[in-house]
């Protein structure tokens, strides 16, 4: 088990009478790719501003490395921030950007050289220092302003929804250069984003938040293939949640209809809720199937179709690379892994999260 | 829309060639020639006459100070302003402005009042067992009354360029690891200096040319390039001597805006 | 951090507060005061405030600076939006050659312009009176007004230009409807400023009236060595109370609006 470098503890934060964040508890160990992922509102971002010292949370502590670290100003914290929309400074070279940091700290004029030369080098941008930061694309800014960060050898950096403004083609590559940067450097990455595709793509570990409660902690296909209730299922990924019965142990009763599944423990002939991802239903024959249903809609999306199928009074969503034309007749069948149980809300908090949602 | 529409800045444009430039140049006509019409620089040329340097050292020391002053004044307040009234209304700002709304001159007279050797300042010294100050009729007078007139006009150019500052770049300076210090002298004194630029612009050009406040402040002492020139048009009759200086002190203005001008270039290009 | 400055902070705006005002203040005081010395109380009095509206002189320059400030305000307005709206779709170069001519007044010295109007009038040998100053107000206001407006045209959105044009409209519909109601702010806010810059415009009034034509400033000015009369305090007193109670309003009025919803 690896060392917690950033502990959250029993953090609340309002603003007026929101409550952006209660008694919100979360670590960060080292060395991890670790993404805050969430609807706008969640509180993510707020999070973020508190590990970076921008914000200071009205109750809880902020450990880093076992020091409290709660009322530090950010010039003193051991990490850094790649700002939403960048924040170069409008009036200072690349190269002056990149030293900032460094200056500060009084390192000697040959060590700043080297650094804004490997920093340029490694975000793929040697010969930039003497431009100035409005004549770059955003994507360049975007690597400036990682440059600009990572000179300084922080042992975190923060990385707030850093591509949200760019194009997807050069998303989808700054996302590769991110995971390069993170195997490159060897330090903790924060990532707040509200793209579950990025997250998805460069985490070692999501935490999915909403309304300023953490949905659920876990690696990408954890959260992906077993998401622990209907809001996080909903968010990643398109799936089917269905109100169902847990008969007993492996068999789960869906719109009336009996299906084998490998969960366990829920107990018997207690309600709960069940995700069923698009990919993972077959369509088969009428009669082969669990279920009859007939096609209603479907629309090619490139790599596979994504059909609409009408069963049992419920909208099945299926993406399968065969073709069913509207008003086939099908039977919907799904093997008992691919079935996910997830417990009904429990708590009021829990409850009020989905009823907003 | 159509390449029509530009004909409808025709107007303005003609408006601007007759009642801007032309007088200009007639200003320029009257500076370099004689009363018969004759080219001559007599006219400019008499800035060098003892009266008239000392009334422009006088001005220009005094506007070098008024504007010192001003910046000195007005860059906390805009701080203030821009910190508190960021997205906010305008109602804070607005409280700085109202003044404007009462006449300049009854205000800088008021400024007699309450500088009197009996008026309300020196009254309100007295009263705290203070000693009483003798500032009317002198420079500083005249400083006071150039600081009041024109500090709205240093506020609002730096408030506006301060409010337009992203609140992350801030940030990014703190968490480069820069101090509150730190950060004002890299980031926000740099980021502000073209409002400070047009604020400076805009203080001293009136405080250098003004003739009204050291009529009324000045007790009629002291004389400043402003006061000559308008007693050379109104009293003396003498265009010729008054377009040329006025010429020398556009050629002032014009030095003092290049200046400021290219020492924002100088500091955004750095 | 902040909470520590923050004392310290409110103390530094009261202090500039008190400085800006305290010459109104000190002037609202006098227009009450009964004697007519401006260095001693001599009692309360409502008596200037009558004596005023019985000084035909004071009203008339009151009647002329109103007069003037509207209509230069409105007629520089009309010249300003119409230059701004030619300028945006001219060539650079020619719009860059017109800005720069509109910052002449601005950076200008009002004693230069107040001069350079006075001998382009006499040059013409037009007599100087209120048209020459309702002139020389116009010029020195639409400048003003175009840096106001200016900013306005850049902000626009043309494609919602274009999709009235896409929608059936004509480029003269579309600009009246779509672009004019964007750049309204800016109009409006020209004109305010070239108001405010005419009613306290003394320098170059001072050069282009004349003889027998006063403004208040300059019927101010004129008295400024025997001692001006208490009349003009009261007038100046009653102007400032009503800019005050407008802006009031104006300012009351949005959060009216706001809390109803």
């Amino acid at each position: 088990m690896a060392v917690k470098l950033i502990d959250l503890q029993h953090i609340t934060k309002k603003y007026g009478e929101n409550v952006i964040l209660d008694d919100f508890s979360l670590y960060i160990r080292e060395n991890e790719f670790v993404t805050l992922l969430g609807p706008s509102g969640c509180g993510k971002t707020t999070t973020l501003r508190i590990i970076g010292g921008f914000e200071t949370p009205d109750t809880g502590t902020v450990m880093f490395e076992n020091r409290d670290i709660t009322n530090l100003p950010p010039n003193k914290r051991e990490l850094n921030t790649v700002f939403q929309k960048y924040a170069l400074f409008p009036h200072m070279t690349i190269a002056d950007n990149i030293a900032f940091g460094l200056r500060i700290k009084n390192k000697t004029d040959q060590y700043i050289k080297d650094k804004i030369r490997y920093a340029l080098k490694l975000v793929n941008l040697e010969g930039y220092e003497d431009r100035m930061p409005d004549s770059l694309s955003g994507g360049q800014q975007q690597r400036i302003a990682i440059a600009r960060a990572i000179v300084n050898e922080p042992k975190v950096l923060l990385l707030d929804e850093p591509l949200g403004a760019l194009d997807l083609k050069l998303r989808q590559d700054m996302q590769y250069e991110l995971i390069r940067l993170k195997n490159e450097l060897g330090i903790t990455f924060i990532y707040v984003t509200h793209d579950q595709e990025e997250a998805l793509t460069m985490s070692d570990t999501i935490v999915v938040m909403n309304q300023g409660y953490i949905q659920q902690i876990g690696t990408p296909t954890d959260i992906y293939n077993e998401p622990q209730n209907a809001f996080v299922a909903d968010f990643i990924g398109d799936s089917n949640i269905i109100s169902a019965r847990m008969v007993r142990d492996k068999l789960v009763e869906i719109l009336g209809a009996n299906f084998d599944c490998v969960d366990t423990g829920f107990g018997e002939n207690k309600p709960v809720d069940v995700v069923i991802r698009p990919e993972d239903i077959d369509l088969v024959a009428p009669e082969e199937g669990t279920i009859e249903g007939v096609v209603t809609d479907v629309i090619f999306k490139g790599v596979h179709y994504e059909m609409c199928v009408m069963a049992r009074n419920f909208e099945w969503i299926v993406h399968s690379t065969d073709c069913f034309p509207v008003d086939t007749r099908v039977g919907i069948h799904v093997d008992p892994y691919d079935i996910q149980i997830m417990h009904k809300p429990e708590s009021e908090d829990e409850k009020a999260v989905e009823i907003n949602e | 829309m159509s390449k029509k529409t530009k004909w409808l800045a025709m107007p303005y444009t003609i408006w601007g060639i007759g009642f801007i430039i032309i007088p200009l140049i007639i200003v320029l006509f009257y500076g370099f020639t004689d009363v018969s019409g004759h080219f001559t620089i007599e006219g400019i040329a008499s800035i060098f006459t003892h009266v008239n340097l000392k009334a422009l050292i006088v001005s220009m020391l005094l506007s070098f100070a008024s504007t010192l002053v001003c910046l000195i004044m007005a860059y906390p307040l805009a701080y203030i302003l821009a910190e508190v009234g960021r997205g906010k209304s305008s109602l804070l700002s607005l409280i700085f402005i109202l003044p404007m709304w009462m006449n300049s001159l009854l205000r800088t007279i008021a400024w007699q009042n309450l500088l009197e050797k009996t008026g309300l300042i020196n009254a309100f010294l007295s009263f705290c067992h203070l000693p009483t100050m003798m500032i009317i009729n002198t420079p500083w007078a005249i400083v006071l009354g150039m600081v009041y007139d024109f500090l709205p006009f240093m506020i609002l150019p730096i408030y506006n360029v301060l409010c337009k500052i992203d609140k992350d770049t801030i940030n990014a300076a703190r968490d480069l690891g820069a101090n509150g210090w730190q950060t004002f002298w890299r980031v926000t004194w740099p980021l502000s200096l073209p409002g400070v630029i047009s604020g400076i612009t805009m203080v001293f050009v009136p405080s250098l040319t003004t003739f009204v406040i050291s009529d009324i402040l000045g007790g009629g002492k002291i004389l400043l390039i402003g006061n000559i020139i308008e007693q050379l048009f109104t009293q003396d009759n003498d265009w010729n001597a008054g377009a040329g200086l006025s010429v020398v002190m556009m050629i002032f203005i014009i030095i003092s805006i290049i200046i400021t001008d290219k020492y924002d270039r100088e500091d955004a290009g750095k | 951090m902040n909470r520590q400055h923050a004392g310290l902070k409110k103390f530094y705006s009261i202090f500039i507060l008190l400085f800006l005002y305290a010459p109104i203040l000190t002037l609202m005081a006098l227009s009450f005061n009964a004697s007519k010395s401006r260095s001693h109380w001599g009692g309360f009095t409502f008596d200037w405030y009558i004596s005023l509206f019985e000084d035909e002189r004071i009203m008339q320059a009151f009647t002329n600076t109103i007069l003037i400030a509207i209509a230069s305000a409105l007629i520089a307005t009309v010249f300003g939006t119409f230059a701004c709206v030619g300028m945006h779709v001219m060539k650079r170069r020619t719009r860059t050659a017109i800005m720069g001519m509109t910052n002449i007044p601005m950076l200008n010295a009002d004693i230069v312009t107040g001069i350079s109007l006075m001998l382009l009038f006499i040059a013409c040998r037009i007599n100087m009176g209120g048209a020459t100053v309702l002139l020389a107000h116009i010029t020195f206001n639409i400048p003003y007004v175009i840096l106001s407006v200016m900013p306005k045209f850049r902000q626009i959105n043309y494609s919602t230009y274009e999709a009235a044009l896409d929608l059936g409209a004509t480029p003269t519909y579309a600009f009246t409807r779509i672009i004019f109601p964007d750049i309204l702010p800016g109009v409006f806010s020209g004109f305010l400023m070239a108001f405010t810059m005419s009613l306290d415009d003394f320098i170059i009034t001072h050069f282009t009236k004349g003889a027998g034509f006063d403004t208040l400033s300059t019927k101010i000015y004129s008295e400024v060595k025997k001692g001006v009369s208490p009349e003009i305090y009261a007038l100046s007193t009653i102007m400032f109370t009503v800019v005050l109670l407008l802006l009031v309003i104006v300012q009351a009025k949005p959060q009216m609006n706001r809390s109803k919803k």
